[in-house]
């Protein structure tokens, strides 16, 4: 099963976006690190890990929004048992296509065809 | 260097960091988002709590409990950073009771190491790596002073942000000093001052 996780330096723009998937795609697994635990602004290895371990599936598509955010998502990348695609498509575009894809069952190929113009960092 | 000289060390960099906050936090604002000091202290404040709660017994338990309270907390580029040089820390201090010339030599190296690895950084970008660079490579070659240290630091303002969220800015991030070369800095000053008194 393949699944999405959004990593945001705001919890407002995770949750935000994960409402905007929802409505397109509700079979896909999706879980959201987004902001710190205290509310600040930010990210962190422990909350991108939870998020990764909580999504039910085994492969997942992460999402980022911004510099800090990706070293802490290659961290878990590097430590975590699941297959993760850490894609630096643009956040809501990117989550967009990948969810739209995975939802309609598409092959990895073509979903990492789709998010690959849509690179910008 | 044992464990209870390194534990010094570790507690004089945490309350430099604590105390010098709103300053970090200063350098951060014209090239930066200006939380620098607030992530630092934050980090600071709970690897403490961590050491406290559970003493670590060997080198390579304190550098791991520290690894680990920054990339929880933190919440800034300087969190998987930080997190990644003291994880090599870690490893390089496996299975030591001591860190000797040669092992904290290679202990600092393998730092700078992971740090340009984690932030894909090179040499001139005004990034921490340009403070760990000079002070890995001069450590085994001459007795380091603070005044060294100073200078390694003060180095980073003329240059120009080719890295991280100062990039963005150009030629106006020249004339500032880098936040993070600032607080690597604090953790060299440390670590000369806990060997020399030792």
């Amino acid at each position: 099963m393949t699944g999405i996780v959004l990593v945001s330096h705001s919890g407002l723009i995770v949750q935000g976006l994960a409402e905007l998937l929802k409505e397109i795609a509700k079979d896909v697994p999706l879980t959201t690190a987004g902001g710190l635990e205290t509310g600040d602004i930010g990210t962190t290895f422990d909350r991108i890990e939870a998020a990764v371990n909580a999504n039910p599936a085994d492969t997942l598509y992460v999402f980022y929004d911004l510099g800090s955010a990706k070293m802490n998502c290659e961290m878990v990348q590097e430590t975590a048992d699941k297959t993760i695609y850490l894609s630096g498509a643009a956040m809501i575009e990117g989550a967009f296509v990948a969810a739209t894809l995975i939802s309609a069952g598409a092959e990895q190929s073509v979903i990492d065809g789709q998010l690959k113009p849509l690179h910008v960092k | 260097m044992d464990l209870t000289l390194a534990r010094q060390w570790m507690d004089a960099f945490f309350e430099d960091l604590k105390a010098h906050k709103d300053y970090l936090s200063e350098l951060d604002n014209p090239i930066g988002d200006g939380d620098h000091g607030i992530n630092m202290a934050r980090g600071a404040t709970a690897a403490q709590e961590a050491l406290t709660q559970s003493p670590p017994e060997t080198l390579n338990g304190l550098f791991k409990t520290i690894a680990m309270s920054l990339l929880s907390k933190v919440g800034g580029a300087s969190g998987p950073l930080y997190g990644s040089v003291f994880l090599a820390f870690a490893k390089a201090s496996l299975d030591q009771d001591t860190l000797d010339d040669k092992t904290l030599s290679q202990l600092f190296m393998d730092g700078k190491d992971a740090l340009m690895n984690r932030g894909k950084a090179t040499k001139g970008e005004k990034t921490m790596v340009d403070v760990w660079i000079p002070f890995s490579e001069r450590f085994n070659q001459d007795p380091l002073t603070k005044e060294d240290v100073d200078a390694m630091v003060l180095a980073t303002k003329p240059l120009k942000a080719t890295k991280g969220r100062a990039a963005y800015l150009g030629d106006r991030s020249i004339g500032h000093i880098d936040p993070g070369s600032m607080s690597s800095g604090y953790l060299f000053k440390t670590f000369l001052n806990v060997r020399d008194h030792s």
